[in-house]
């Protein structure tokens, strides 16, 4: 009714506001036993033991079919349960790419053997995976990148680098997007997605140091690394179609919007219960974008849980949500200053500084997402 | 959307579409016709029995037509008046006061009522038969309904030309039976109007943002459409995505109206929809360049509409700091909870 974006108004259905108490309930004994301290960032610290904890729980790959390992549940009960997560600051960031982008890619493109193979380890929370995307070369472009795969005798010979790669030093597994055939006049042909084990022989991680001075991008450099036939996701030369499908699942998850909201937490202990005008002004200025932004997200969630592809609406709820997440430090620092900032808020105010520049880049920049928006608006 | 309100929302624009851009009793004699003046009121009444949800969804393509009618303030003062158990009167109605401040007073005068004071801003009262009027007597909130007497007004108008009267009550005496113990207070009317115009104002950057990509489309400069240019789409998608939010805003609170309990959804709606209005207006008119700026264009009903909405039944910061000190009391442990619900709360 609305145009080309369309946003349905969607009550969370009661299994998933059951199992949200049943997900408060396991994190606050977690954190009770020291498993975890809430981690400034949404997305949360590195933690194979909780990753297997929650593994263990069937709170991984909790939307795929029970066959491979996964708990059949629907897209309303992930969503609940990624939110409240990232609002506890849980350390999540070992099986997160695996449980939201690479597994549903292996689900939907992948042979029998690799859903076999992958799905139940990953849902155990055994098996990590990273992004084989950028390039030195290639950001925004990803149409224009370079590395190869080359076939041989049993497989293919990958040669070229891959950059930005998020935890690659401490993953198992990486899906690659490489070209399978020279770029010729569709440039979005010839590419092809397979499944990479990092342990690999020619394939050597380097470390970047971010911002925040934290290890968390690689470069990862494949001299000649082999690729046996079987580890082919799909089909060979429709890489760019399965890469661009996953994309509303990267878009607008609770993960776009709620990686500052640790700061947004100890703003509100750090003006007190009684605030002056100013200061309510300005966290309630925070709340109002915060849940209307978790409005939109919960009916892309719906969107996906209908089976359709809400690729634009989800560009709109990334679009908005990082900005909303840049918001908050940029106020915060204001209400707060520097003389008067406790231990925490300060800890919480310098990390989400530092991580802000990486909000309105990753998983599609700003000036990505709006052209999209355009596109869908006919512009272009 | 269920069939009822697509249906209301259908006759909505067909009564609005084409109207002109001034109020007349023809246009209101179209939305009685299509039964949307009594919209909240039981069919038994001469309503549509329509919901709160229902009635959003007629405020929103009332928003989209910049429909020239106290429709929202009839279906406020209709309200007000049954929730008190008083007559509703036919034709089009308005309620009075619509700012913070010290209410009216009401004094015995023998079996009626005496009724004092003034109020600024009361949205079209010149064309408004009567007012739902919330005054005070010995302490206790009551409603009166007041005829309207042109005599005590003082016309003025808003950015967008809409009628904001000013009313001065002077010792007015009323019968018995036009007072009565009000089923709401200034809080509640307060909530709804800003659920009222949320949702207008949703309508009305629906529009804004058609008007916006059809000049694109059709406005060529530098030998193509301006909607060709990167910097010009980076502006539209912007706008888009604003006016996304406005949309699922006013649809939240709508929803949350209709089960009961609305304040922190209404706050956060008006809120957000309010912050929207300023730079959605902006990047309209720089998309538009001179032909926005110019009276005969469309866009003009819609802006200055916008400019005027989010000032009423409380602005940004009014919410803000709602929304702000609600969230300062709970403290920051509890604040997850509390944002993502269930809240004890009055009713809208």
């Amino acid at each position: 009714m609305q145009g080309p974006l369309r946003f349905r108004q969607i009550e969370l259905p009661p299994a998933a506001e059951a199992l949200r108490a049943e997900l408060r309930r396991f994190l606050a004994d977690e954190r009770q036993a020291g498993h975890f301290t809430p981690d400034f960032e949404g997305w949360g610290g590195f933690s194979p033991e909780f990753s297997r904890a929650i593994g263990a729980r069937g709170w991984i790959g909790m939307t795929w079919p029970k066959e491979y390992g996964g708990g059949g549940r629907s897209p309303l009960e992930r969503y609940v349960l990624t939110e409240e997560m990232l609002a506890a600051g849980a350390p999540t960031r070992a099986h997160w790419v695996a449980d939201r982008q690479s597994g549903p890619t292996i689900l939907r493109f992948g042979t029998e053997q690799q859903k076999r193979t992958y799905l139940p380890a990953i849902a155990r929370g055994e098996c990590y995976f990273c992004i084989g995307m950028s390039e030195p070369d290639s950001g925004s472009d990803l149409a224009s990148i370079r590395t190869r795969a080359t076939k041989v005798a049993g497989g293919w010979e990958i040669e070229g680098t891959k950059i930005w790669t998020s935890n690659a030093h401490r993953c198992h597994m990486m899906i690659l997007l490489a070209r399978t055939s020279p770029r010729g006049e569709d440039r979005h042909a010839g590419m092809t997605q397979f499944l990479i084990e990092l342990a690999t022989p020619g394939i050597a991680v380097r470390p970047i140091y971010n911002l925040a001075n934290e290890h968390d991008f690689n470069e990862v450099a494949f001299d000649r690394a082999f690729v046996p036939d079987d580890r082919v996701i799909g089909e060979t030369g429709n890489g760019w179609n399965q890469v661009t499908s996953e994309l509303a699942f990267e878009r607008s998850g609770p993960e776009r919007w709620l990686s500052t909201y640790g700061l947004l937490r100890e703003l509100v202990d750090a003006v007190g219960p009684e605030p002056g005008a100013k200061e309510a002004e300005a966290i309630g200025r925070l709340i109002a974008q915060l849940v209307t932004l978790r409005s939109m997200s919960i009916s892309v969630a719906g969107m996906l849980a209908e089976g359709e592809t809400p690729n634009v609406e989800a560009a709109v709820v990334k679009d908005l949500g990082t900005n909303f997440e840049q918001e908050i430090p940029a106020v915060a620092r204001r209400l707060i200053p520097h003389a008067a900032r406790a231990p925490d808020f300060a800890h919480a105010l310098d990390h989400a500084i530092l991580w802000a520049p990486a909000f309105t880049i990753r998983g599609g920049t700003r000036e990505v997402l709006r052209g999209i928006i355009a596109r869908a608006l006919g512009l272009r | 959307m269920s069939e009822m309100r697509s249906l209301l929302a259908d006759a909505a624009a067909r009564a609005m579409s084409g109207a002109g851009e001034a109020f007349s009793p023809a246009l209101w004699r179209a939305l009685e016709d299509a039964g949307l003046a009594a919209a909240w009121l039981a069919e038994d009444k001469g309503g549509a029995g329509a919901d709160l949800g229902d009635t959003m969804a007629i405020l929103r393509v009332a928003g989209r037509h910049a429909l020239a009618a106290p429709l929202a303030e009839t279906l406020l003062a209709a309200w007000l008046l049954s929730e008190s158990r008083l007559a509703i009167p036919a034709g089009p109605l308005s309620i009075a006061p619509v700012e913070r401040g010290a209410l009216p007073t009401l004094a015995r005068a023998g079996k009626g009522w005496r009724l004092s004071g003034e109020a600024r801003h009361v949205p079209w009262a010149r064309d408004a038969k009567a007012l739902a009027v919330l005054a005070t007597h010995d302490g206790r909130i009551h409603v009166a309904r007041v005829a309207v007497d042109k005599s005590a007004l003082t016309h003025g108008e808003n950015l967008a030309g809409e009628p904001r009267d000013a009313v001065r009550f002077g010792d007015v005496v009323l019968a018995a039976d036009a007072v009565a113990p009000a089923g709401v207070d200034f809080d509640a009317l307060w909530r709804r109007g800003a659920l009222c115009r949320a949702a207008t104002m949703a309508g009305a950057l629906d529009e804004v943002l058609d008007l916006t990509v059809r000049y694109c489309g059709e406005r060529v400069q530098f030998g193509r459409p301006i909607g060709k240019f990167q910097a010009i789409q980076q502006q539209v998608a912007e706008l888009a995505a604003m006016v996304a939010a406005s949309g699922v805003a006013a649809d939240a609170a709508s929803a949350a109206a209709e089960r009961g309990n609305a304040t922190f959804a209404i706050a956060a709606a008006k809120a957000r929809i309010g912050e929207a209005a300023g730079p959605a207006a902006a990047i309209a008119h720089q998309v538009h360049g001179a032909m926005g700026f110019a009276r005969e264009h469309r866009l003009n009903l819609y802006t200055r509409r916008l400019w005027s909405w989010r000032e009423e039944f409380g602005d940004e910061s009014y919410w803000w700091g709602w929304l702000g000190r609600a969230a300062a009391r709970v403290g920051g442990d509890a604040l997850w909870p509390f944002l993502t619900g269930p809240r004890d709360e009055a009713k809208p």
